[in-house]
């Protein structure tokens, strides 16, 4: 795949775009349709884009393998963490209002880490899945 | 989406099978819209339609493009299939009609989603709010369920240097293992 230069310049051109809408998906999730999973959906297509057209040892190198696992992890640890941290300030277990000191503002602050550990917990799992089967998962 | 479901069936070249199967999720994306589900619509464009065909691809890269077993008719399950396809339809008679106010599912707590959570939660789109808040367990869940799958297939499939195991390797998985994946 790597010597059709078409595809290469327009991959080159598209991945960029292509993470930063993953982002705004990301992050506009709270105003319009979208959220964790479909931005971490987006951000990994990004990297596969990458992983098909430039190679599996090239995109291996954008994002090693103990990085997915770490990300893999991080990501469910972020939402449980929430969880344990507003059981701790004297919530439920996943109940945002004593994040912050009024309610609203701990429900924002709390959907937004929920959000972000579901996004990189998905986008770590898809870019996992794809280099495995892909064959090339060395450490 | 019947038309593809049908041909999805009925073809033995499995690389025909998952574009067509790739179709049909953007298909039920389509009706997600009309049904303005739109962040469900975008959530099966982007999994159903992008990345699990990405997957079967990758997976037919490992195994085989064409389907091996024949297909012959069995009996006894193909009752069974028929039967349950009967009470599951005997079942949607009870069902409400589309878009009944009186629902069930409308007047339990869908009011209050739709009339408190923008002083509760503050977040425009109620869909998130319902997501990560009031059903934040569920939404845990799955994504216990998603990290689950990683780490299966990271078990069966990644296998790269095995330092406890050397005589493990990725490659001398059988192809049977792989196909269940």
């Amino acid at each position: 795949m790597s010597r059709h230069s078409i595809l290469r310049v327009v991959a080159k051109f598209m991945i960029p775009f292509i993470i930063l809408f993953g982002l705004y998906v990301q992050f506009h999730g709270d105003f319009g349709p979208g959220g964790g999973f479909q931005a971490g959906v987006i951000i990994a297509a990004g990297f596969v884009l990458y992983g098909l057209i430039f190679g599996i040892e090239n995109a291996r190198k954008v994002v090693p393998a103990w990085a997915t696992r770490v990300l893999l992890a991080f990501g469910v640890l972020l939402y449980g963490g929430t969880g344990v941290a507003s059981f701790f300030l004297g919530g439920n277990f996943l109940g945002y209002n004593v994040l912050a000191n009024d309610p609203v503002a701990g429900q924002h602050l709390g959907i937004l880490l929920v959000e972000a550990g579901v996004g990189i917990t998905v986008a770590a799992t898809m870019m996992t899945l794809f280099f495995v089967f892909a064959g090339q998962d060395h450490e | 989406m019947a038309v593809t479901a049908f041909a999805a069936a009925r073809i033995r070249n499995l690389f025909a099978v998952v574009i067509l199967s790739g179709i049909f999720s953007l298909l039920a994306a389509v009706l997600y819209v009309t049904l303005n589900a739109v962040d469900v619509a975008f959530t099966e464009a982007a999994v159903g339609a992008g990345i699990s065909t990405l997957l079967m691809l990758a997976t037919l890269s490992l195994t085989s493009e064409e389907e091996k077993a024949r297909f012959n008719v069995k009996i006894i399950p193909l009752l069974i299939v028929i039967a349950t396809g009967a009470v599951l339809i005997y079942g949607t008679f009870d069902m409400p009609a589309f878009g009944d106010p009186n629902a069930p599912a409308q007047v339990h707590v869908a009011p209050r989603y739709i009339l408190e959570s923008g002083k509760e939660i503050g977040v425009p789109n109620i869909v998130t709010s319902v997501l990560a808040s009031y059903r934040g367990y569920d939404t845990f869940g799955e994504v216990v369920v998603i990290f689950t799958a990683a780490i299966g297939v990271l078990i069966l499939l990644g296998r790269g240097h095995d330092r406890w195991r050397p005589g493990m390797r990725s490659n001398v998985i059988s192809e049977q293992n792989e196909e269940e994946v």
